[in-house]
This record gives structure tokens, sequence and C-alpha cells, in this order.
């Protein structure tokens, strides 16, 4: 295949876009892309400071390192669950690229919790490893923009992502989430930072091929605890459609968005209280993380971050690492 | 040839088209994204004796 802007051998294929493209104009559709997504939902304005939460993985490298590229200057957060043989791997590929950027990162690391890691933490906790990193990286997160005066916390989540979470939540009719789902969750009440997705239309196929042409070192292995889960299930039966009618998670994501959403935005805002120890939106009286951090017998001062900033190591020390 | 797919690793004796050998290994092209000698190829790539066929896993989450 030929590429369609140039003529030049073509090294991806875009089926639900019938086009193909060679590597530097593949890289350009992608930059505008998500550079498109960022001005028409108004993700990232003048005088906001955003941070993007990094997990090693293609997508969070990958929009941390395009929105520095785009000029958006973005430092990132990143949270150490402890898993042997894939969190210090994970945290080795965000300093590198923290390096390459000379970009911040913030990390929180879960040991401060138990020394057992995320699944040591899941076990006490009674809940599945997957449900209790959830709702640490999402208080976490939110804790280090508030903290350090980020206003904005982006995160890769892409359109697989956001396919698959929808088709979950209509396939069990799960109505308290449907309508949570969009591209900006704005800041709300000085507790709640905004919440991006610049990729939230980009496949995931598309981000690893961008990853791959920018040279990114990202890690490929899954996370072990990702075995069986459903998300990936719903990705594969999506993938399916996809194959045999290009175009489908795209229309079902656009459709969502333009039908769906904007009769529930306020809904939600109604039905939310604040927690009444630290602030945080919670349905109850007190948020889930400070029921943990209870239950731990710890207090909130556990809740601090590392800091790596590659523009105060000396060329020696970068050398080195 | 060597053909590389999550982990595993065969010999392939012939020229082929990937999009044949994703056919022929049951590979969805939206999950993997095909490499022939570290470079990134459509599926109407043809793959000579000699090349090294990498096809990479795009999908995560859990």
């Amino acid at each position: 295949m030929k590429c369609r802007v140039c003529g030049e051998p073509a090294v991806i294929s875009l089926k639900a876009y019938s086009t193909a493209l060679c590597a530097p104009h593949f890289i350009s559709f992608l930059e505008k892309r998500t550079l498109n997504t960022i001005n028409k939902y108004r993700l990232i304005e003048n005088g906001e400071k955003p941070i993007v939460a990094v997990s090693g993985g293609k997508d969070s490298l990958s929009v941390w390192f395009m929105l520095n590229k785009l000029g958006y200057a973005a430092d990132g957060v990143y949270i150490n669950l402890g898993i042997e043989n894939y969190s210090d791997i994970s945290l080795a590929k965000i300093e590198k690229m923290a390096d390459l950027l000379m970009k911040k990162v913030y990390s929180f690391d879960i040991k401060r919790l138990s020394d057992k890691g995320i699944d040591g933490l899941a076990k006490v906790l009674k809940r599945v490893p997957c449900s209790a990193c959830g709702m640490i990286k999402r208080y976490v997160m939110n804790r280090v923009c508030i903290e350090y005066g980020y206003t904005t916390l982006v995160t890769g989540h892409n359109i697989d992502d956001e396919a698959s979470a929808l088709f979950g939540n209509v396939l069990y009719w799960k109505e308290e989430y449907l309508g949570k789902k969009n591209v900006v969750l704005e800041a709300r009440h000085g507790h709640l930072s905004k919440k991006v997705k610049p990729f939230f239309l980009c496949s995931e196929r598309d981000i690893a091929a961008y990853a791959i042409l920018n040279n990114i070192d990202y890690i490929r292995e899954e996370c072990p605890f990702s075995v069986g889960a459903k998300t990936l299930i719903y990705k594969d039966m999506l993938n399916r459609l996809e194959q045999l009618s290009p175009g489908t998670k795209i229309q079902f994501v656009k459709g969502y968005l333009k039908s769906f959403i904007k009769n529930r935005q306020e809904d939600i805002k109604n039905t939310e209280n604040f927690c009444s120890k630290c602030g945080y939106p919670t349905y109850g009286s007190i948020c889930n993380m400070c029921r943990v951090l209870e239950r731990l017998n710890i207090g909130e001062g556990h809740i601090c971050f590392d800091e790596y900033d590659p523009s105060v190591l000396d060329t020696t020390e970068r050398l080195m690492t | 040839m060597t053909i590389e797919c999550d982990g595993k690793v065969i010999e392939y004796n012939k020229p082929i088209d990937i999009y044949r050998l994703m056919e022929q290994l049951s590979i969805n092209r939206e999950v993997y994204l095909p490499m022939v000698n570290d470079r990134l190829v459509t599926e109407d790539y043809r793959a000579e004796k000699g090349d090294s066929v990498k096809f990479i896993k795009v999908v995560s989450g859990g």
C-alpha cells in the first residue's frame, strides 16, 4: 500500500478511514486528531497546568510524549503498585521518558500502605486487586494535583477503553455508570481536579503504532492481575466486530457522546456528596480511601510522593542511570 | 523466515503476504500490528525468506 498523502510505502493501514499512511504522515495524523480533541472539548486551556498519569504502558507514555511535543508542558505521576517483575520495570521506562522530556515524575509507592503491594492490600480490603488499584489510583492521582497545584490530570484512555467500558455498562444496564464517561470531567469544589482524555477518539492500535514509530520504550507485558478481566473480553468482542465492520468502535463512542451524555451530567452532579474528612466526592459520608486509611490505622500523612526530577540530576548521574 | 507472536516463534519457508499469514494464524488485525525486520508494515507486504516477522499485541488494560 502507498501513503495516501505522499505515495511513499505506507507503514499502517487505517480501515476505519479507508486509508494508509507512511510514518511521518501517520504521526502527523494522530497528533492532529489529538489536538482536535483537545481544542474541541477544551481539554487544556491557557493557564492550565497539566500532569499526566503514567503507568509505563504505550498509552500513557505516548500521551505524555505527544503533549510535550505539541507544546503542553506536562509532568508525570506514577503509582508503584509493588508488583514483582512489573512495577520496577514500569518505573524505569517512565524515568527514561522523563529524562527525554526533562520533566518531573511524582511517584507514590503503595508499600506506604501495605508492605505486600497491591495484592496484599487488596486481600486486607477484601477486594480484587483491580478494584483496590482503581480506587487508590483515582484518589492518589487527584491528590497530587491538589497538593502540587496541577489543574488538569491527563490520562491515556483510548477509544478501546471507552468502548469496552460502555459496552459492559450497556450489557448489564448499569445506569449509575452510564453518562459518567466523558472526554473531560471538570474540576469541582477545589477538591477534585479536572480530568481529561486526549486519546478518547484514538484507537489502541494507532497509539501502539505511534509509540513504535517514535521509539517510545513502553512496557509490553500485561499487568499480571489483568488476566481474565472482563474489559479484555469486551475488547476482544469489539475488535471482532471492528474487523468485520471497520469504524464500529468510533461510531459506538461518538454516538454515546452525541446522544446520551448531555442528559446524564446534571443527574450525576445532583447525587454526589463530599467526604467529611478529605472533601473527595463520595456517595456516603466518608470516601473509600479514608475508610481504607481508617481500617489500616494509617494517617493521611502516608499519602506522600517521591520526586524524580531530571533537571536537577547532573550529567554523570544521568549517564549512570 | 521466523514468525513471532505472543512469545511463540515458528519457522516458515515460503514467501507470503502478511494478510495471508494473519488469516492462517487467526490473527485479528485490530489486535496485532505486523512488523517485518523491526519495521511496521501494512498487511499487503510480502514477507520473504530470511525475514523476521513479529506481531505486536496492542490490547492492554484490565
